[in-house]
């Protein structure tokens, strides 16, 4: 089997820094850095996911010979 | 019993974006279409063992393999669209999965073209 579980758990982990660090900037007054955090967050999973995207759709591509 | 695995997985994943859902929904879905991805590629090698097998059978068969392959580029396209479709309705965008159907559903017609003219030359090649 040819996938990397531990993307999920990565992708769990950030999601969890970024809540923390969304509440603790929130509270601190920081709203600002706050959704900075977020963003980050956001930016660094979906370059994963969408590195992962494409590996998918070179896989289907190949299997059924799209084009 | 690669289905315990997969099965794992989709339950493992299930539980974790329940837990994020509430304070990041985005990176919830991000997580679900990763583990649709990974389920996804688990199998997909599996498919193209199943279609080599057809590939054989069609040649020993003497069909014409600009058929199957154009059956096979249709069993793809609706693949991949009902993935993002799915995807974007588990994101509350009913709407824009709605359009990547229609627009898989187009794609498809637009491949199916020439095999109903073909159908349609041979009847006509019919009737006398």
């Amino acid at each position: 089997m040819g996938y990397d579980v531990n993307l999920i758990f990565k992708i769990i982990g950030i999601g969890i820094l970024v809540g923390v660090a969304h509440y603790v900037l929130k509270s601190s007054g920081k709203e600002d850095y706050a959704l900075i955090a977020t963003l980050g967050g956001l930016g660094i999973v979906l370059i994963w996911v969408v590195q992962l995207l494409g590996t998918f759709f070179d896989q289907v591509r190949s299997v059924f010979k799209l084009f | 019993m690669e289905i315990m695995q997969l099965v794992g997985l989709g339950l493992v994943a299930a539980v974790l974006a329940v837990t994020i859902r509430h304070n990041k929904p985005e990176l919830a879905m991000l997580l679900s279409v990763a583990t649709g991805i990974m389920i996804f590629l688990a199998v997909l090698g599996k498919i193209g063992a199943v279609i080599d097998v057809l590939k054989e059978l069609s040649e020993r068969a003497s069909l014409n393999m600009v058929y199957l392959g154009t059956l096979l580029k249709i069993v793809g396209i609706a693949y991949i669209a009902d993935f993002g479709a799915q995807i974007c309705r588990d994101a509350g965008e009913g709407a824009i999965g709605a359009k990547i159907e229609f627009a898989a559903k187009i794609l498809v017609l637009v491949l199916a073209v020439p095999i109903v003219a073909a159908v349609l030359q041979s009847l006509l090649k019919l009737v006398p």
